[in-house]
């Protein structure tokens, strides 16, 4: 029998730091790793076929079970896309309402993420504190749509209902604690020299090699690659809001760690221009046939109740087509890419999940380091198995 | 000669059991301590304020199903839990705990043991846990726990150079190895030995941490990374040794660090046990609180932090303490 020098581990799928059942195969000579390979597929559910088989609106709760850290941020990528194909616009007061709920997703995202690299790192106080605050957001979530996790609140032409009347004053109580508790984690882990050495120079991707493996969101932004979709290609009325692309010059963990802090502030600058420039009117668009007419019309006229039960019953139409729609989600640029072909089943769908792509480059993070920057390297990633595998 | 070894026999038994105790309440100390740094309520059910806790965690521990995985040593693999425990509960027989006292009309020495010697037989027997935990790492047969094991015996060995040499400045001071010695040294709180070794102070509180292998130092454990380390196979009351002796050994070093620098159980108006329990668990809320606070060193960073900041931090304070004696004549 050949003497073999190294050791393989098998990292996950059910351990602790591998943000659910994500499986590392590692390859290690003492403590440092030669060897890393990412496997994945043990919570592949069949979401894009799923969404193949239903109706365009009944397909929509299929995305929030992707990123279940960013359910309204994926919610928002489907609904633009099927309004691309359907060529629809929503009124402005959706738009706004759109971005404030996407930007307070992103803070939520983030937020976790905070939380579980830290926890990855051993601090975990982090977690509880991180979680603490994620509460807020996921109140007013339920405030929304009645669900924390799976909202489906953002719906193809509009939202679901309207915001609710405590909306603003919720909104309000976001903008005025989190920056408090940003100071406080920052206290906690910026400058604290053990955070530090766990992150500086650690997971580090060049611009040249970020670009190359089609990184996208703060993985890609980490390294100095100012490229945001909010500002590059906007989408729902991004382009009036006034905010900065947070950039690191690194690339390694240190530095996408205070990237996302200042996304989750200019966030915050986001959210607060939404409440204070959001105009009044319908929550949805006019578009019989396709967005659900008022219920009070639905109880009242007849034409209404009619377009009502034949769009729950028989769904619409798409035309011929296909759309790629893309948002900057917490994680990264996510994609929909749907195909119609005039039934109201969509043809295809197919997702460009950021989690899936980012992940690639895990091997090239971690190889010839040591095993707890496996750790590091897979937080500072920020995946989500469920975009992963969908 | 018969009085003499039952009442040995007995201050054993009392300290034995006060020590388990004193572990067992550790962990709900430790547990609602923490909860409180993080928001949490901690467990307040089981009892009033949750204090018997520890006691149905205990009951659980013996009633659960000792599950030993295929591909273990077996013989080391039992042995190893009692070797980590026994050393740490031996530290504790040259502990000064309280001034001496009659009973009875006896008089009785506050001490188990006044080993002449007390300083080195500690640190002495405190390493020898090591061997419990390699042991256990390399042969439960995981490979999380081999490289728990690996950590853990690199860790303690470059440690216990340091944590030795910490010391090394009071004894040099107070010319002496016994315990009971050092403490009557130090019999009003300007002649406690901190104020005298204040960077020998903080350099054995940052060595006893890394010799319990506590946050954050914990990488022979790492449950981020190793999954539990050495104590991943071990489960059921085999378990519970390791937890014990870990919290036995955190008690065991805080009760040194009293002992050597803080006094031990000198101080005002309360009575001498008092004093010393209230100082021993005041360094045990320190460990409680680093752990709620710090991440994780890496092991490479510890190594460094170990060899390069620590040791000669350690011998510049040996020696520059040790010129001043010969200086001071």
């Amino acid at each position: 029998m050949a003497e073999s020098k190294t050791l393989n581990i098998n990292m996950g799928p059910q351990h602790p730091s591998t943000h659910g059942v994500l499986r590392v195969e590692l390859e290690v000579d003492g403590e440092t790793i030669v060897r890393a390979k990412p496997i994945i597929g043990y919570l592949h559910t069949g979401i894009e076929k799923t969404m193949e088989s239903k109706l365009y609106y009944k397909a929509l709760p299929c995305t929030d079970r992707m990123d279940y850290l960013a359910p309204m941020s994926n919610n928002l990528g489907y609904c633009l896309a099927v309004e691309k194909l359907l060529d629809i616009d929503v009124p402005e007061k959706v738009k706004y309402a759109r971005v404030c709920l996407a930007e307070l997703t992103r803070i939520g995202s983030h937020l976790v993420w905070l939380g579980t690299h830290a926890l990855d790192l051993g601090a975990m106080s982090m977690l509880l504190y991180a979680f603490r605050e994620r509460e807020l957001i996921i109140d007013i979530y339920e405030a929304c749509g009645g669900q924390r996790m799976m909202t489906s609140y953002i719906r193809i032409g509009g939202l679901a209902h309207d915001l609710p009347p405590d909306f603003n004053a919720r909104v309000q109580k976001v903008l005025k604690v989190i920056p408090q508790r940003l100071q406080e984690y920052e206290t906690l882990l910026t400058r604290n020299q053990i955070f530090i050495n766990r992150t500086k120079g650690v997971a580090v991707i060049s611009a040249e090699d970020a670009i190359n493996w089609s990184l996208s969101g703060p993985m890609l932004r980490g390294s100095g690659v100012k490229h945001d979709l909010r500002k590059a290609n906007p989408y729902s009325g991004y382009e009036k809001f006034d905010f900065d692309i947070a950039f690191g010059t690194n690339g390694d963990a240190y530095d996408r760690y205070l990237l996302r802090l200042e996304e989750i502030r200019q966030s915050l600058r986001i959210i607060k221009q939404s409440l204070d420039g959001m105009p009044s009117g319908p929550y949805r668009a006019h578009v019989p046939g396709v967005v659900l007419p008022p219920k009070e019309d639905v109880l009242h006229k007849m034409e209404s109740m009619i377009f009502h039960f034949k769009l729950v019953t028989e769904g619409f139409k798409a035309p011929v087509g296909s759309v790629y729609q893309a948002i900057e989600s917490p994680k990264g640029e996510i994609g929909f890419y749907i195909t119609g072909d005039g039934t109201p089943i969509p043809r295809r769908v197919r997702v460009r999940p950021p989690s899936f792509i980012n992940l690639a480059c895990l091997p090239a993070l971690c190889e010839g380091r040591l095993l707890s920057d496996v750790v590091c390297s897979i937080g500072s990633i920020d995946i989500v198995l469920g975009e992963v595998d969908r | 000669m018969l009085e003499m070894i039952i009442i040995a026999a007995i201050k054993v038994v009392v300290v034995i059991v006060a020590v388990l105790t004193g572990c067992a309440y550790s962990t709900l100390l430790e547990r609602r301590v923490v909860a409180f740094m993080q928001n949490r309520v901690g467990p307040n059910t089981a009892g009033p304020w949750g204090l018997l806790t520890p006691l149905a965690d205990g009951l659980k521990l013996i009633f659960k199903e000792d599950i030993v995985p295929a591909g273990v040593e077996r013989m080391t693999y039992a042995l190893a839990p009692v070797i980590a425990f026994i050393p740490s509960m031996l530290a504790f027989a040259v502990v000064p705990f309280t001034s001496d006292f009659s009973l009875f009309g006896r008089e009785i020495s506050g001490t188990l043991s006044d080993l002449n010697i007390g300083v080195i037989y500690i640190f002495a027997v405190t390493s020898l846990a090591v061997y419990g935990i390699c042991l256990a790492g390399w042969s439960s047969g995981s490979k999380y726990s081999l490289l728990g094991g690996i950590r853990s015996s690199a860790q303690m060995i470059s440690y216990e150079l340091s944590y030795g040499l910490t010391i090394v400045g009071v004894i040099l001071i107070a010319n002496t190895l016994s315990m009971r010695e050092l403490v009557a040294q130090q019999d009003t709180v300007t002649h406690w030995f901190i104020w005298r070794q204040p960077l020998g102070f903080l350099l054995y509180l940052t060595c006893a941490i890394a010799e319990t292998n506590r946050a954050p130092f914990d990488l022979p454990e790492a449950e981020s990374e190793l999954v539990g380390g050495y104590h991943t196979e071990y489960s059921s009351m085999r378990f519970s040794m390791f937890f014990i002796g870990e919290y036995a050994a955190m008690l065991a070093v805080s009760c040194v660090g009293t002992t050597i620098f803080l006094g031990g159980w000198q101080g005002p108006f309360l009575p001498p046990i008092v004093w010393f329990v209230l100082k021993v668990f005041g360094c045990m809320f320190f460990y409680i609180w680093l752990r709620a606070t710090f991440p994780r060193f890496r092991y490479d960073q510890l190594m460094n932090f170990g060899w390069k900041f620590l040791f000669p931090l350690a011998l510049l304070n040996t020696m520059v303490t040790a010129f001043f004696v010969l200086w001071k004549g």
